[in-house]
């Protein structure tokens, strides 16, 4: 591919978030939020718990539906297949073949514990993608070793730290190939000193290309990794910008508030 | 240790010792135990006594242990409830996970399921199945196949109709807590790696729900293996049926409902042995609790 050709591709944002609304009943979780990921960027939503950030990541990846507003992933329309003036729901298969460009990290790691570390990752591929096992068991262990788990293969999740599973958890996500990595405060759970470890794999991660979308409390992580920081507050994006810029000297009072009172 | 040493609770101060390891510690001598087993073994020696003085002929008991009918009525018993728990798993299971389905009708099915085979006594239906010709004399489809529904209702068929209908739906409300008792980040975690939700149900929720879901199940087992006693009700072979075809010819109620029992005793103790291995197959990747 000329790079005449991958700027063009390239041009409109990986991931479009166009006015989403989501209720719970009657509360509503995400009011008209509107967000653009481009390929490559790693963007790290900030804000007190209930602004909304969780909310928004488990929108994208079609673990909760929307009630207006639309989601695009590489161009395509998320969780509808559109044929004229009328949207059809996605079937279990389509569906899947759309959540597959995005992979979920979450809070409390949820490895399955009665799979081996290794086991864990190659379940998504051998059962999900039909990959050959020898072949999918060759990448798991090439990906425990960029997590720096090479030695704990075999070992079961409850044999694991926090910050070890969290990495394992990293890797089965990465697995199945994603465009996307989605990342719901993955070190929130985590002892202080296992913090270092997960955020350094991330890192990792950043730098080598992959799209990410971050809920964070590590304002360090995101002053140093992220390109651009978003601030929600009750549903909505109050601030949105470069991520130095941002967290040094917020416009919004209510970014001020909330950054300070984290920084302590 | 000098005998005039004693315990204080002044480290800095000479001529005692801080630490209980330099004292011998006595026991209270426990009166309770030696009087609860004194207690048991003089009830069971006048347990004991009695029987061995009762009017029983316990050359009967040894003999009738291992006679051929008793051991046919054993291997019955053993066949048919074994069978009835496979079938009553796998309905459970299908049960279990039609209830959990967004399906309305799905659900309605399972639930109508559950109500009505729970809700009626186990012999009330063991005999409704083994009279269903009156009902339907004929089984098959009209005009291409069909057959006569006494020929066809063996009481081995209608037992195990039965009893895997019944245990199905007792099944089932277990297998479904099992499924309840696994944390919902685990659906959602097969389901982020592009899991549907049946493959989800099969390889992630239900390995770890029979972790949880042995212990009531053996405890089904046990009830089923003693359940299938009612069966002799509808003329299946079972041990106690045969126990009892031979106290009807030799009169010897006591001694064959002994030798019935024994064997149940029996069976019963080789399954609750059998769930060990198997609860410690399901608990892999569990750290010892």
């Amino acid at each position: 591919m000329t790079a005449v050709q991958s700027a063009t591709i390239n041009e409109r944002p990986l991931l479009r978030v166009c006015n989403v609304t989501k209720k719970f009943q009657d509360y509503v979780a995400l009011d008209n939020v509107s967000l653009e990921v481009a390929k490559g960027e790693v963007v790290c939503l900030i804000g007190g718990s209930g602004s909304g950030k969780t909310t928004l990541l488990r929108c994208i990846n079609q673990l909760y539906d929307i009630n207006d507003g639309s989601i695009w992933l590489e161009d395509e329309l998320v969780g509808y297949r559109q044929d004229g003036r009328k949207l059809y729901p996605l079937t279990e298969k389509q569906a899947i073949r759309q959540r597959l460009k995005s992979g979920m990290v979450f809070q409390r790691f949820n490895l399955f514990p009665h799979m081996t570390a290794l086991q864990n990752i190659t379940e998504g591929p051998i059962q999900v993608l039909k990959t050959p096992r020898r072949e999918a068991e060759a990448i798991a262990s090439k990906l425990l070793e960029r997590v720096g788990l090479a030695d704990k293969a075999s070992n079961y999740p409850a044999e694991l730290s926090g910050g070890q599973q969290q990495r394992v958890a990293i890797a089965r996500a990465l697995a199945m190939n994603p465009k996307v990595m989605l990342f719901d405060e993955p070190t929130s759970a985590l002892d202080p000193e296992l913090v270092g470890e997960v955020l350094a794999v991330m890192r990792e991660l950043a730098l080598s290309g992959m799209t990410m979308v971050v809920v964070t409390h590590e304002l360090g992580f995101a002053k140093e990794v992220a390109d651009r920081v978003v601030f929600m507050d009750r549903g909505v994006i109050v601030e949105l910008g470069n991520a130095k810029d941002m967290l040094i000297k917020p416009q919004e009072p209510r970014t001020q508030a909330f950054i300070s009172a984290v920084i302590g | 240790m000098s005998s005039s040493q004693s315990l204080i609770g002044d480290r800095t101060a000479s001529g005692g010792s801080t630490k209980i390891s330099d004292f011998q510690i006595v026991q209270r001598p426990r009166w309770g135990r030696w009087i609860s087993g004194l207690l048991i073994l003089a009830i069971l020696a006048l347990i004991g006594n009695a029987f061995a003085n009762g009017k029983i002929e316990w050359d009967y008991f040894w003999r009738f242990m291992t006679v051929p009918t008793i051991l046919a009525g054993v291997a019955n018993t053993v066949i048919l409830a074994v069978l009835a728990m496979f079938i009553g798993i796998i309905l459970g299971t299908i049960v279990a996970i039609m209830r959990s389905s967004s399906n309305p009708i799905v659900q309605a099915v399972a639930f109508g399921y559950i109500w009505l085979f729970r809700g009626t006594p186990v012999l009330l239906q063991l005999m409704l199945w083994y009279n269903l010709a009156l009902v339907f004399p004929t089984f098959g489809i009209p005009g291409v196949w069909s057959m006569r529904m006494v020929d066809l209702i063996t009481p081995f068929w209608a037992a195990l109709l039965g009893l895997s209908l019944n245990q199905g739906a007792y099944t089932a409300e277990i297998i479904r807590a099992g499924m309840l008792s696994v944390d919902i980040g685990q659906y959602e975690a097969a389901k982020t790696i592009g899991m549907t939700r049946l493959k989800a149900l099969r390889r992630i929720v239900l390995p770890q729900a029979m972790r949880v879901v042995i212990p009531p199940l053996g405890n089904e087992f046990i009830l089923l293996v003693k359940t299938t006693s009612l069966a002799s009700v509808i003329q299946f072979s079972e041990v106690m049926y045969n126990a009892g075809t031979i106290y009807y010819a030799n009169a010897r109620v006591v001694e064959l409902l002994f030798v019935a029992g024994a064997w149940y005793l029996i069976i019963v103790s080789i399954l609750t042995l059998l769930q060990i291995p198997l609860e410690r197959h399901f608990a892999k990747g569990n750290l010892s609790r």
